[in-house]
This record gives C-alpha cells, structure tokens and sequence, in this order.
C-alpha cells in the first residue's frame, strides 16, 4: 500500500473577517488498504482528500505520497493517486465511453490502435463494454459513475480516492459502484455518508468542524459520529 | 432532448467516410462551409443540401440520430428564416433555411463518422510545427475538443435551470440566467478539477 502522510497540514481561505480556517493542522499516516472519511456536510471532510492528489494545496504544513511532496511534485503524485468526483457529469468529456477511457491514455499510450484497445479492455473490465460507443449523455447515473471511476483507474493508480461517488445514486448502483470499489487492489480513501458503506473500511476518520475529531476502526468511527448527530 | 445529439455523436462504421483521413474530412467540411456561404442563389443551395444528404447517406449516419440532431438546428434556421423573410422576402428566407441545412447536417456528417480523439490526434499534427514559438499542441487540441464537448453539457444545464425556474413559477430572465450562468462557471470549475486530477495538462 502507497504511504500517505499529513504533516501539520492545514488550509485557510480569505474570508471577509480574515482568514477562514478549512482544516485545521492535521497530521496522520495512511496505510491501510481501505479507509473512510465522515462527516457533516461543510465539515472539511472533501478538503482533507482534495489535499491528497494536489486539487488543494496545504496552506501550512505537508502532504507527501510514497514520499513525494504533494505541493511539489504534484505530476508524479497524480500518476500515483486518481480522483473520483461526486458527479460524473463534471468528468466525463468525451463524447462516448470510450473515447472518454482513451482521453485517460492519451498520456500514456501514444499509439492510436493500442489505445482503443486498452480502453474496450477497461470497459469491460467494468461491465460498460456495450456502451463504448454509447454517448456519455445516454448511460444510467450508475453506469456513468463507472465509467468515471474506469477513466481515473485507466491511468493504473495505486491510491483511489473518491468524494462520495454514491451520493447520486439509487440503491442498486450505490451497490454497484460500491462493489467495484471495495473490490479494487488499490488503496481506497473514500468520503462518503453511507453509513453502511463506511463499515466495510479498515479505518474511518470522523471529521467535524475543520478538524479529525476521530479516527481509529470503522464501528467505533460510525459510533462517534453519530453521537455528534442532534435528534 | 438528449443534447448530446445537438451535434452529432461517432457512430462506428466501415463505410468509405469512416476510413477517409480526417485530414480530408475536415478540409473538405471547411471548403463546402466556404462554398455554401459564398454561393447565394436558390438552385446551388438545394445543390449543397442535396450534397450533403448524399454524404449522410453513403455514411450510412442513423437516422434517428440524424433526425434528433438536425431538430434543434431546424429550430434556429426558421427563427433566422422568419427574419429573412421580414427582411429579404421569402426566396432569401428559403435559401437561409436551406443553406443552414445543409451546413448542420455536413457537421453531423463529419462528426458521426470521425471519432474525436482522431480529431484531436490530426489537430496535435497539424499545429506541432508551432510548438518551436512556445505553443504545446496538446494542451490546444484538448482545448479545443473540451470546448466543443462543453456545448451540450451547458444545453443540459439551461434546460434543468429552465426547469428549474419554471417548477417555482418564475419565469422573469433573471431567474434563469444569474442560475445558468453561476452553474457553467461551477460547472468549468469542477471538469478543471476533474482534468487536473487525471493528470490532463500535467505534462
């Protein structure tokens, strides 16, 4: 598993009243193969993952990733961690399955005929082989958050992370997508509000109000953040 | 509406249009664009039209896909008719009409028939001789090609703001546009993310 270390990292934006604090200096290693982040909406939950493949650089402290610096080294750390948004609205760009997968390795793999062929192979790899040639616009909320999540795994990261890829989903694509996910080699940080989701990792961050407020096992993790819950 | 119709989506084939060089394509495409704005009589107009429905069919483009595409285009080129007609009188109205025709429907042609990243790959080698003053030929293909995919995503998002807007009663302007227009800029700012993530525009 990739080494994924904060060290006093923290992010403050420009507010009308000064700085406002995002994420307070946090400071954790991450080595497990499967690790949950909850929390509040607003909580600084996204910031904390988006600091981990260079989307947000650290106002103070450091981000490393197999020990390169994240604000430094940011190509190399994008190679190694691929991201996955909310809505795959947002990332798909091409206008079919494939040609989006072929976007992906366009970086990689500069023959055109190779090309195609490893990305039907990653489609079917995740069930979208029939939709290659499909418009984006055409597929399922779930078959669309796959091929979100097939396009960043076409670059063969060694870290996923991915901000609530169920939150748009209905029932049978959140167990879909999940199964996908939880069935990866890769090390996974996921953000979710699926409490049940968030069960299946090794570790659970709870974060509340900018700060790590727990962090240990899933079942104590989801125990903690619920007793923060009013009502 | 799917609005991924708006301009025609690659359809696989083998007909003679899809193994054309995209080089040839395109060239053609921008020649007969030339031609059908600067040959203004009735007759040629029906010409190009009739050239263009020609290409459609030896592309063997779908006709339901030709038929969803060309709707919205239908829509524009009888507004724009309408005030030829006010303008010019009735024949200036048809050739408009006809001529607009003609121009979508060789797009659709071109665009069903060429997959976008061969576009992409064919504009990196035509602009690769630029690289020496400082231009990086990737960045501007993908450039160019996020600007055409970005179309029908920013049509989906009027018609759900339209909805929007309409599902509250509202329909002042400024309902609809201070929305549209906050979400396209959020819109551009998520895909960024989502492009930087992938590692696109890294090297």
């Amino acid at each position: 598993m990739a080494r994924i270390e904060l060290d006093s990292a923290s992010v403050t934006a420009p507010g009308a009243d000064g700085d406002l604090t995002i994420l307070e200096p946090t400071t954790r290693t991450l080595t497990e193969q499967r690790i949950g982040v909850i929390g509040a909406n607003g909580s600084g939950k996204s910031t904390l993952v988006r600091l981990l493949n260079g989307l947000v650089s650290p106002s103070t402290g450091r981000v490393l990733v197999d020990g390169l610096d994240v604000a430094r080294q940011g190509a190399a750390v994008r190679r190694r961690v691929g991201f996955c948004f909310t809505d795959p609205a947002a990332q798909l760009v091409m206008p079919t399955c494939v040609e989006d997968v072929e976007l992906s390795l366009r970086r990689s793999v500069r023959d055109a005929g190779e090309r195609r062929r490893r990305a039907l192979e990653v489609l079917d790899r995740y069930g979208l082989a029939a939709q290659a040639d499909l418009s984006v616009h055409s597929l399922s909320g779930g078959q669309r958050q796959l091929l979100a999540l097939a396009g960043v795994l076409a670059t063969g990261p060694s870290v996923l992370i991915a901000d609530e890829p169920t939150t748009l989903l209905d029932l049978a694509n959140t167990r879909r997508v999940a199964d996908v996910l939880f069935g990866l080699e890769q090390q996974l940080v996921l953000v979710t509000h699926d409490l049940e989701l968030v069960r299946r990792c090794e570790r659970v961050l709870v974060v509340e109000r900018a700060r790590v407020r727990y962090d240990g096992p899933a079942d104590a993790a989801v125990a903690d953040y619920l007793s923060t819950v009013p009502g | 509406m799917n609005p991924a119709y708006l301009f025609g989506v690659y359809q696989p084939g083998t007909t003679v249009l899809h193994r054309a060089w995209v080089g040839a394509k395109v060239g053609a495409l921008a020649v007969f664009s030339l031609a059908v704005v600067l040959v203004r009589s009735m007759p040629a107009s029906f010409g190009f039209l009739a050239i263009a429905v020609l290409a459609a069919a030896v592309a063997r483009v779908d006709l339901r896909l030709l038929v969803r595409s060309l709707r919205p285009v239908l829509v524009v080129a009888v507004i724009f008719a309408a005030l030829q007609w006010l303008l010019y009188g009735p024949v200036k109205a048809a050739e408009t009409l006809v001529d607009l025709l003609a121009l979508a429907l060789a797009a659709i042609v071109v665009s069903s028939t060429t997959p976008v990243n061969a576009m992409l790959d064919a504009l990196i080698r035509w602009i690769r001789p630029l690289r020496r003053v400082g231009v990086d030929p990737e960045r501007v293909a993908l450039t160019v090609g996020l600007a055409i995919q970005a179309l029908p995503g920013t049509v989906a998002l009027a018609i759900e703001t339209r909805d929007a807007a309409r599902a509250r009663g509202v329909r002042h302007p400024r309902a609809f546009l201070s929305p549209f227009v906050i979400r396209v800029v959020a819109r551009a700012h998520e895909t960024g993310d989502a492009l930087h993530a992938r590692g696109i525009g890294d090297d």
